[in-house]
């Protein structure tokens, strides 16, 4: 099993801290695992992505140019990696803020509004859980326990006590993500 | 008194002076008349009566003294030019409990090697740094240096330094003296048997310091002169130094245990 | 099995250090590696095992520091990013003149100049050419891992005192910045200094009882034994070139065609190898680990064994193929391929040019 991933949106969705805590995951259950950043004057106007891949193998490149799933949290994003999704890949999106929608026909396109149940549940900084619960549902290429297991080791002690949450937010996008 | 005979003269016991043992038998590169051989010979002195001879680590400099480490016969470093204080920063760092010195010239610690001079003073580095300032560079022929004096004469100023083309003389020792990590700054020289000892009693204390371990950083300048390089003799040069650079270049203190002096 | 870990090349870097014994870091920030001196900061190695850090003022003072420290006979080290290497060229000729061992890491940006803050491995030349003055050379590894960026520091350190030298880590922005899997390995201890003294004689840590003092210089004014120095200098490269040539082989016993690479491009290279025999076209990867001492040997076998060609993947104008041309000397193909500037070819494209300028041309 390869899954080689982006997730793209603005800074400050914790677009990277999503990755690292998947790449964690992955971790946790043995598996070989990248994590590509943009940096520098890539990231002007205030866009992030990042490449995460998980695998059984040695991982070959840490930067791709397809991806079998594309997380894309804002309309830039969209309008660069919407066709960098392999065809029969997977598109999850959140159509909050996106006004052009995608229309590739060659993938599945799943949509979570992450942004309004993370806001419902009242915690907007718990929203890139929301999406890796959504992600997680339609690729459960790590078991939830292993994701539990990467946030406590990614996230300081002190921060522990907002794993329940963090739990909650999940399984609130594993419930929620709807297939287009 | 009857006269003595060379033999009588040179038996142990008649020995009025002894050369340090820190200061190996090798003919001195330096011109005849040249301060630089009593600036080192005090230095080591120093170490030989503090009993550091095998705790110090000296670093030499580029310019005249280049050749320092043939001379001083302790562990030596040979630092790139103007770079001493780096050297010595991270040896000091390293082995905190040994005795660190650089001895460096006026083009290699106020020119080159302004920024790590600077810096090293300013972290407050447990060093010694000896400065010889001789207003000229020795070594490569007689060209101007950051201290050569306004009007004087060098092959890269053959017209005398002027302030418009060449800029002012540097007085480094007063810019170092501001520095909150420099615990003491003073300003010596060598031209005569007095003037000698004094310097020779500034540098112990500079040590003495370090070996209390007594933070910050001591900075002695020695001005001094350059017969060959100024084209005197070396009277005549040390009257000339006397005579120009001191009332620009000021022999004395400048900032002890931390405190600027007041003038 | 040691302990695992999720880091950034740098920051895998920073930690080895402290576990292979470091005595002292000096650095200077420049992106994109500044999460060494970062890291180093945050976690206080000198509660941990003594080890010193100092951010200095410059990649001068930097270099120069590894000078003093290392002329001592303390395992020192420093990174940087091109720029910065360029400015301490001068340091490096005379710590490998006055035979200093330390370690130097350059994690590669885009260049000349300014240049970008970008992956490239343009700085080929500068590493294994002698970027200073002086005819000397430097072991210079490649990792191509986080892991490595792990595991090449304690490596480049017993290279360093074995031949007392320093030596070079050559990574890049990719494997500086992003996140692997790495497993630490378990602490070496700090020499005592009773043990540096003991084992390295030729130190300048203060004048042995009784005995001679010690002088760390470059300096030889007499052409004739400035000439000795470097005929030793040279026998001691000889030794580095028999004993420490590193490489990796992939997917190379049935190749037509190989790929030379290293760092950053050799991770992309090997996604273009598994791409390439999706589409039945045998290529193999030669990943060279050691810059220099340069793999010149595995690449002559596979040049006798007839090899239809080499592709030189480098994210450069063309660096490393040099030294793969020297070693096939005219008797197959090498080609280069790479993007410049601080873009990152793709697998794709790297497999598009073995198609267009080896297979088709």
């Amino acid at each position: 099993m390869t899954e080689e991933i982006i997730i793209a949106g603005f800074g400050g969705q914790g677009v990277l801290s999503m990755g690292k805590i998947l790449a964690y995951s992955g971790i946790m259950q043995d598996q070989e695992v990248s994590w590509m950043p943009s940096y520098g004057p890539e990231m002007r106007g205030g866009t992030a992505n990042v490449t995460v891949i998980v695998s059984d193998e040695r991982i070959s490149s840490p930067t791709l140019s397809f991806f079998d799933t594309a997380v894309i949290l804002n309309q830039q994003s969209m309008d660069k990696f919407e066709e960098t999704v392999k065809p029969g890949g997977v598109l999850l999106y959140d159509p909050n803020g996106i006004s052009k929608h995608p229309t590739r026909t060659d993938i599945t396109i799943y949509k979570i509004e992450g942004a309004r149940l993370a806001a419902e549940m009242g915690n907007t900084k718990i929203f890139n859980m929301v999406v890796l619960g959504a992600y997680l549902k339609v690729k459960p290429i790590v078991k939830l326990e292993n994701v539990i297991k990467g946030l406590k080791k990614s996230l300081p002690e002190r921060y522990h006590k907002l794993i329940p949450l963090n739990e909650d937010a999940i399984t609130m996008g594993m419930k929620n993500v709807v297939k287009i | 008194m009857a006269e003595l005979s060379v033999q009588e003269i040179i038996k142990p016991e008649n020995l009025v002076y002894q050369k340090t043992k820190l200061m190996t038998d090798k003919a001195l590169s330096y011109c005849p008349g040249c301060g630089h051989g009593t600036a080192h010979r005090i230095t080591m002195e120093v170490i030989e009566e503090l009993g550091k001879e095998n705790d110090t680590i000296g670093i030499a400099p580029v310019g005249c003294s280049v050749l320092a480490y043939e001379f001083m016969n302790v562990d030596m470093q040979e630092a790139s030019h103007g770079r001493a204080p780096a050297v010595a920063t991270a040896i000091k760092r390293l082995w905190p409990n040994k005795v660190v010195f650089s001895y460096q010239g006026d083009g290699d610690l106020a020119a080159i090697g302004t920024a790590e001079t600077i810096h090293a003073c300013n972290r407050g580095e447990n060093i010694v740094m000896i400065f010889i300032n001789n207003g000229i560079y020795g070594m490569t022929g007689g060209q101007m240096a950051p201290t050569t004096m306004i009007g004087m004469k060098t092959s890269t100023s053959p017209f005398g330094r002027d302030v418009a083309l060449h800029g002012h003389p540097l007085k480094i020792t007063e810019l170092v003296a501001q520095l909150p990590g420099t615990r003491f700054v003073t300003r010596h020289s060598v031209h005569t048997p007095a003037a000698a000892r004094k310097t020779k009693r500034a540098i112990k204390k500079a040590f003495e310091a370090q070996i209390a371990g007594v933070q910050g950083t001591a900075f002695i300048e020695i001005v001094s002169n350059c017969n060959s390089g100024w084209k005197m003799t070396p009277i005549d040069s040390n009257n000339w130094m006397a005579e120009n650079m001191f009332p620009f270049y000021p022999i004395g203190d400048i900032k002890v245990d931390g405190k600027l002096i007041e003038k | 099995m040691g302990e695992l870990k999720l880091m950034k090349g740098n920051e895998a870097l920073a930690e080895a250090a402290i576990r292979a014994g470091a005595d002292g870091y000096f650095g200077y920030p420049i992106t994109p590696q500044s999460e060494v001196i970062e890291y180093l900061m945050a976690e206080k190695p000198w509660e941990r095992t003594g080890m010193v850090v100092l951010q200095a003022e410059s990649e001068v003072a930097s270099i120069n520091m590894l000078y003093g420290g290392g002329g001592t006979g303390k395992k020192v080290m420093t990174s940087s990013s091109s720029p910065g290497i360029s400015l301490m060229q001068e340091g490096i000729s005379y710590l490998a003149g006055a035979e200093i061992p330390c370690v130097v890491v350059n994690v590669v940006r885009g260049g000349p100049g300014l240049g970008d803050i970008q992956p490239s491995q343009s700085d080929y030349f500068q590493s294994v050419k002698g970027g200073g003055h002086g005819d000397y050379r430097l072991p210079t590894l490649a990792p191509s891992s986080v892991q490595e960026m792990s595991d090449f520091v304690p490596v480049a350190f017993d290279l360093a005192f074995k031949y007392r030298t320093p030596v070079l880590i050559v990574s890049d922005g990719l494997i500086g910045q992003m996140m692997e899997k790495v497993e630490l390995f378990d602490p070496i201890p700090r020499w005592t200094d009773e043990e540096i003294v003991e084992m390295h004689p030729w130190a300048t840590n203060g004048k042995p009882k009784g005995g001679e003092r010690r002088i760390m210089t470059s300096l030889y004014l007499d052409p004739h034994v400035l000439e000795e120095h470097n005929y030793k200098l040279q026998r001691k490269y000889a030794e580095i070139t028999k004993n420490e040539v590193r490489y990796e082989l992939l997917d190379a016993e049935d190749a037509d065609y190989l790929f030379v690479a290293y760092g950053s491009s050799s991770r992309i290279a090997q996604k273009s190898v598994k791409l390439a025999r999706e589409k039945g076209i045998k290529v193999g990867l030669l990943r060279i680990i050691s810059l220099w001492p340069f793999a010149s040997e595995i690449i002559n076998e596979f040049t006798e064994k007839g090899i239809k060609g080499f592709l030189s993947v480098e994210m450069s104008a063309g660096q490393m193929v040099e030294d793969i041309k020297l070693a096939v000397n005219g008797r197959t193909k090498v080609e280069h391929f790479g993007r410049l500037g601080g873009v990152i070819h793709s697998p794709e494209e790297v497999l598009e040019a073995l198609e267009q300028k080896l297979i088709g041309g």
